[in-house]
């Protein structure tokens, strides 16, 4: 569908990649997590590897879960755009594929401390 | 010399007529396209204005002698509230989180609303409907200004009521409400009218509205009281006149129908979600509770509002899509936002906590099937963290729903264990979402909301006060360590406490 209006009706949107000065966005969540409300949002360069991108941007927020430090990159169950995905931990978010506004979303069966 | 002979008195019926219907008259050097421009474009067919009904039949010379009569009332029950130290009759000082709330987030939206309806009233063809909108918008300018007169007395004691403009701008979880009337504003005056005086209005007013005044009054509060008593013969007209004004819409033309049923599709959705917030106050933020967000829900969202759908099925009207899905976040959404607002209390102008045993118990009781199950074990998690002095705070940033702007905190319809999610790709551009219907909101209309301002977004690109907390804090005139963090310990908390007990005792 379009938006009706009067007048030609076409405006850049205001997320776009070119707003993050080299960075990009990614979202993150963490599967039956529920201590942290809503998924996180994070930023990094396209060109951090994937592994690193996890442990800077994405374990200091998560470590308030008693979780968190069990929690084994390795064996972790990644989906995105609802299909199981297998991210290179030395490869970096480009190489990935994990595109600026990305979600990603990890499991962890079997840790569940609080929500299980 | 004779005596003049006096006018007859005017019959209402007849004052109506010539103070509304006969103000209007036909264009003689412009054309009615010229001087109405935003009539037609939404697809909405109007054959005969004249048919448009006004229940009330009031007449400005009558609006005015009402208003001012309330208006003197009110303001003689405030300034006896202020002279005699009312803040003092609260139950608690945690009450006032609900209060600044609805400061930072409600009042700034009847100013909008006021604003809309100037221009509905201008826009719109009809005479009535223009006298009706003029009205309607004075109303709201009078709420801006009740509210915020009302509320202005606890700004002299306590934090975080002080910044309220600026912050129904830049605070995160204001840009709730600002986008909800910025996208009513932005829409066409049909679509206005449908979203404000229907959709708001009508169909949800009364969960607004009810709760808080009689939360305000279980509480204590006069002064909320007063301005809810005020307002309220205001909110019954313009709920009288949303109803009148959507079956005017409906029996003037078929083509009409679905027009109008995928705006109540919309704003039937919208406004639950800011709503959202109100079950949060009801359940979490009043010392001393009226009903659940649950039973508030059973009686005006499905007792009422099934009754008006049923009523409305005549033109061809159902009940708005997102309705099954409300129902079923009934007993959860009020305990996963405010789980969120507690972790979240450090950017929050009013006071988060963490709830006693006794208010475990009474959620325990309103919310059986979830409560216990769902909820219980993180408050009790957060209690350890807290109690060990190293409290819950998430200093990660919360994703946010492009349509309605909340944090995606609400879970799936059918699974509360998982957070809801739904994403698209539009012009090679990834957008998120809260919900389906957010979803569907955003597919209808992707050039509008992709220009979304999400708070967030903006926070990490670095135009909300140059990045870093502290700065942000500035750019939100949040000041920190008093208006936000947990209402234990809180400065609040200790003038309250102080205040009641000089009230009763010899101490100074």
């Amino acid at each position: 569908m379009a938006i009706i209006a009067r007048k030609p009706y076409d405006f850049p949107p205001a997320d776009s990649v070119e707003h993050y000065h080299g960075d990009q966005l990614i979202y993150m969540c963490w599967g039956h997590h529920l201590m942290f409300a809503a998924p996180f949002m994070t930023m990094a360069s396209p060109k951090t590897s994937f592994g690193e991108f996890l442990k800077t941007a994405l374990e200091p927020i998560i470590a308030l879960d008693p979780d968190a430090a069990k929690v084994d990159w390795t064996k972790v169950e990644w989906t995105r755009r609802g299909k199981a995905f297998k991210p290179a931990l030395d490869k970096s978010l480009q190489d990935n594929g994990i595109v600026h506004k990305e979600y990603l979303r990890f499991d962890t069966p079997g840790l569940n401390t609080v929500c299980g | 010399m004779d005596t003049k002979a006096r006018q007859p008195k005017l019959g209402l019926r007849e004052k109506y007529r010539l103070l509304t219907r006969d103000l209007g008259w036909d264009p003689t050097y412009q054309t009615r396209e010229t001087l109405y421009p935003y009539a037609e474009y939404e697809g909405i067919k109007i054959h005969d204005w004249d048919k448009w009904e006004d229940p009330f039949r009031l007449t400005m010379d009558a609006y005015w002698k009402y208003q001012s009569e309330k208006d003197r009332k009110f303001y003689a029950i405030l300034d006896a509230h202020a002279q005699n130290n009312g803040h003092l009759n609260i139950t608690d000082a945690r009450y006032l989180s609900a209060i600044k709330l609805f400061l930072q987030a409600i009042s700034p939206g009847e100013y909008t609303s006021h604003q809309g309806f100037s221009r509905a009233g201008r826009e719109l063809p009809g005479v009535g409907t223009q006298v009706a909108c003029q009205m309607q918008a004075l109303d709201e300018l009078r709420h801006a200004q009740t509210q915020i007169h009302a509320l202005s007395n606890y700004n002299r004691f306590y934090n975080g009521f002080h910044a309220f403009v600026q912050q129904r701008d830049r605070m995160w979880y204001n840009s709730v409400p600002r986008s909800f009337f910025d996208d009513a504003m932005t829409g066409g005056p049909f679509e206005f009218v449908v979203a404000i005086a229907f959709a708001f209005e009508y169909v949800l007013t009364n969960l607004l509205f009810v709760p808080f005044m009689s939360g305000a009054a279980y509480n204590g509060d006069m002064s909320t009281v007063t301005f809810g008593f005020s307002a309220q013969s205001d909110e019954a007209r313009h709920m009288t006149l949303g109803l009148e004004s959507i079956k005017f819409l409906l029996e003037q033309d078929p083509a009409n129908v679905p027009i109008v049923q995928g705006w109540l599709d919309k704003w039937f959705w919208r406004g639950l979600r800011l709503l959202s917030l109100v079950g949060t106050m009801m359940d979490y933020m009043l010392p001393k509770r009226v009903m659940s967000w649950a039973e508030a829900w059973n009686i005006y969202g499905e007792e009422n509002g099934s009754a008006l759908f049923k009523d409305l099925a005549r033109y061809g009207i159902r009940k708005p899509k997102g309705w099954e899905d409300a129902s079923k976040g009934r007993d959860h959404i009020s305990h996963q936002f405010m789980l969120g607002l507690y972790q979240w209390s450090f950017g929050t102008a009013f006071h988060g906590w963490i709830p006693t045993d006794e208010e475990f118990a009474w959620l325990s009781e309103k919310y059986p099937d979830t409560f216990d199950r769902y909820y219980r074990p993180r408050w009790n998690e957060l209690r350890k963290l807290a109690a060990a002095g190293t409290p819950f705070k998430n200093y990660g940033l919360p994703m946010l729903c492009q349509t309605c702007q909340l944090p995606c905190l609400f879970t799936e319809p059918d699974d509360p264990t998982t957070l809801c999610h739904r994403e698209v790709e539009y012009k090679g551009e990834r957008y998120h979402f809260c919900s389906s219907h957010c979803q569907e909101i955003f597919d209808h209309e992707p050039e509008k909301y992709v220009q979304a301002w999400l708070p967030m977004n903006q926070l990490t690109q670095g135009t909300s006060g140059g990045g870093g907390l502290e700065n942000w804090m500035k750019y939100v005139n949040l000041v920190d360590g008093q208006d936000n963090g947990d209402f234990e310990g809180s400065q609040d908390q200790r003038n309250f406490a102080q205040w009641k007990h000089n009230s009763v005792s010899n101490q100074a």
